[in-house]
């Protein structure tokens, strides 16, 4: 689907973006206006949304790949049908996005193609393996409980498409994170093997799970413009931060062990981390992490197999139209 | 330790519930191994909802056959606790996914079926099988709809897909006829209204599949043979990879809560 229909053509605004329209917009965005896909925006408005939320959207359709891994091995049926409604969520989630990227002027087939050629990032998260039935639980809890710390902000993202869609999407991750803690306290309620499991598990995403908020304050680049348009209201730090002081309780009511020896707990309240190894996150990124190649390969698989299933609903539609409009000139 | 399988009192109306939820669960499960691979997130999405559907139909169906066996079995001994010779299910059900032409027309095939047998159960003398068809009835048409959809625009798409689309047609048709065929169990139960007799539905499947297959430009196979087997547990090869991953965990960690 293409969006030809909304009015704003980036090249377009690069002519008209002076600085009273600039300074409208603004003063839109310091009242709390929603911008809408018809409003007038600044081409790098546009151009970081346009990133922002398809990377959101690759991240949820990259993310079923990981607990897809599950579906078929998972160990009750109740299970099995919760986790395939899991993924299933998820895979709504991404298009839902795209159609709110698309209203930027992108279509979903581009932003698409920048994934599979690798030029568009999805979140560092999915490049980990799931190795246990406690990674699903963990999953759950952690990395959707990191998603809705970043995302609940976002339902008052000044960009009315975005905001909207966040609104549904964290409802629904609310759920999965609740689910995903409910398996991990039956794990933890479980065996010595299974407490053991939930552990691991623990041990191996507590990190890459605080590396989702992003790099630091201090080197990170988006930030500055993003926090003026009112995209983000938070910086990675406050919201990492925010996620440790929730999490550590949770952990606590496990029984579970945070993987972080030096963690103290502040005067504040506050659970202080450990410095976090930045140099793990930029190797992921780069494309080195444990599943990254994995994760490319199976979803460019898909697109490349799939490929003959959609041509030939092209081709029906052409028929079907060119039939219409042959029996209408009759 | 040893992981043994459920012994099953396999009375006529446990062994039919459990054929029935053994279909379900069994092409509700090659569904799900689309999620995240299928061709379009539309069909992703579309795939996941309908072997949503069929592992729900297949937990009430395996609830009721443990109540009526009225041992210590429940769904998840049934599903995770059975080896293959135990297992119920079509033939049909059980072969792999291949490729979309070759899923879809599995489901258009079982789909056909399972809109008019569950529409026909609603009116069985048994309260709970009763309850269970007019429920999965509702669901079975919409499948329904889904698998006649892309059969048509696979037949009447481009010269690959229509290829394909006959393909899977050609290799799958043999394992239709074990729908209609009834052992005397079933009979008696059928007798007492309990069970509807499947063969009262070929003709009205044929109708159906007809219209589908014509409007897609493609063709049935002229040939009789059928291949049977999977009600008495004489399965294809493909059927215990399927259950070595189903039943991993429960194999591997037995007896434990999760």
């Amino acid at each position: 689907m293409y969006t030809q229909a909304l009015n704003t053509a980036e090249a377009d605004d690069r002519g008209l973006e002076d600085a009273a329209k600039a300074a409208q917009f603004q003063a839109r965005i310091d009242a709390e206006e929603r911008i809408e896909p018809n409003d007038w925006m600044p081409a790098a408005y546009r151009k970081t949304l346009t990133r922002q939320i398809s990377q959101h959207a690759h991240s949820e359709i990259v993310g079923m790949l990981p607990e897809g891994n599950w579906i078929t091995r998972a160990p009750s049926l109740r299970r099995k049908a919760a986790l395939l409604a899991k993924v299933q969520d998820e895979c709504g989630h991404g298009l839902y996005l795209y159609a709110a990227a698309e209203t930027l002027g992108t279509s979903r087939e581009e932003l698409v193609d920048a994934m599979l050629t690798g030029k568009a990032k999805y979140s560092s998260i999915f490049n980990y393996p799931t190795l246990t039935w406690a990674d699903i639980g963990t999953i759950g809890w952690l990395v959707d409980g990191a998603a809705i710390m970043n995302q609940i902000p976002l339902c008052r993202c000044s960009y009315g498409p975005y905001a909207r869609a966040m609104i549904r999407v964290c409802k629904e991750e609310s759920f999965h994170q609740r689910q995903g803690y409910e398996i991990m306290l039956t794990l933890c309620r479980g065996s010595d093997e299974q407490k053991a499991m939930a552990q691991d598990a623990l041990n191996r995403w507590w990190w890459p799970v605080l590396m989702m908020f992003g790099p630091p304050d201090a080197t990170s680049q988006h930030s500055d413009t993003s926090t003026k348009w009112k995209i983000k209201r938070f910086s990675n730090d406050e919201l990492r931060q925010k996620f440790v002081d929730a999490t550590v309780p949770q952990a606590q009511y496990l029984g579970l062990t945070i993987p972080d020896p030096g963690m103290i707990q502040d005067a504040d309240g506050h659970w202080r981390y450990s410095e976090i190894d930045w140099s793990e996150f930029k190797q992921v990124l780069a494309g080195n992490g444990p599943c990254n190649r994995d994760r490319l390969a199976a979803r460019r698989k898909a697109h490349e197999e799939g490929a003959w299933v959609r041509e030939a609903a092209a081709a029906y539609a052409a028929k079907r139209a060119q039939r219409r409009t042959a029996q209408a000139a009759e | 330790m040893r992981v043994a399988n459920i012994q099953v009192s396999e009375t006529p109306v446990v062994l039919y519930a459990l054929r029935r939820a053994d279909d379900a669960l069994i092409l509700g499960h090659r569904l799900s191994e689309w999620c995240g691979h299928a061709p379009m997130l539309e069909e992703d999405m579309a795939l996941s909802n309908i072997a949503l559907d069929l592992i729900g139909q297949a937990r009430e169906l395996y609830t009721y056959a443990a109540k009526v066996e009225g041992k210590d079995n429940d769904e998840d001994r049934f599903a995770y606790l059975r080896d293959v010779r135990q297992y119920r299910n079509l033939l049909l059900v059980e072969q792999p996914n291949g490729d979309f032409a070759q899923t879809m027309v599995r489901q258009l095939f079982y789909s056909a079926f399972a809109d008019l047998y569950w529409r026909a159960m609603m009116t069985s003398r048994d309260a709970t099988l009763a309850a269970i068809a007019a429920k999965s009835e509702k669901e079975s048409a919409y499948h329904l709809r889904h698998a006649s959809e892309w059969i048509i625009r696979l037949g009447d798409g481009t010269d690959e897909s229509r290829a394909r689309a006959q393909g899977a047609i050609d290799h799958l048709w043999a394992f239709t006829g074990e729908m209609f065929a009834v052992d005397e169990g079933e009979r008696a139960l059928i007798h007492a209204d309990i069970a509807i007799d499947p063969g009262s539905l070929r003709g009205r499947w044929l109708t159906t599949l007809s219209a589908v297959i014509r409007e897609a430009t493609l063709d049935l196979p002229q040939t009789d043979w059928m291949q049977q087997g999977g009600r008495s547990g004489r399965h294809s090869e493909h059927l215990g990879h399927l259950l070595a991953e189903l039943q991993s965990m429960q194999r591997t960690f037995p007896g434990q809560t999760w």
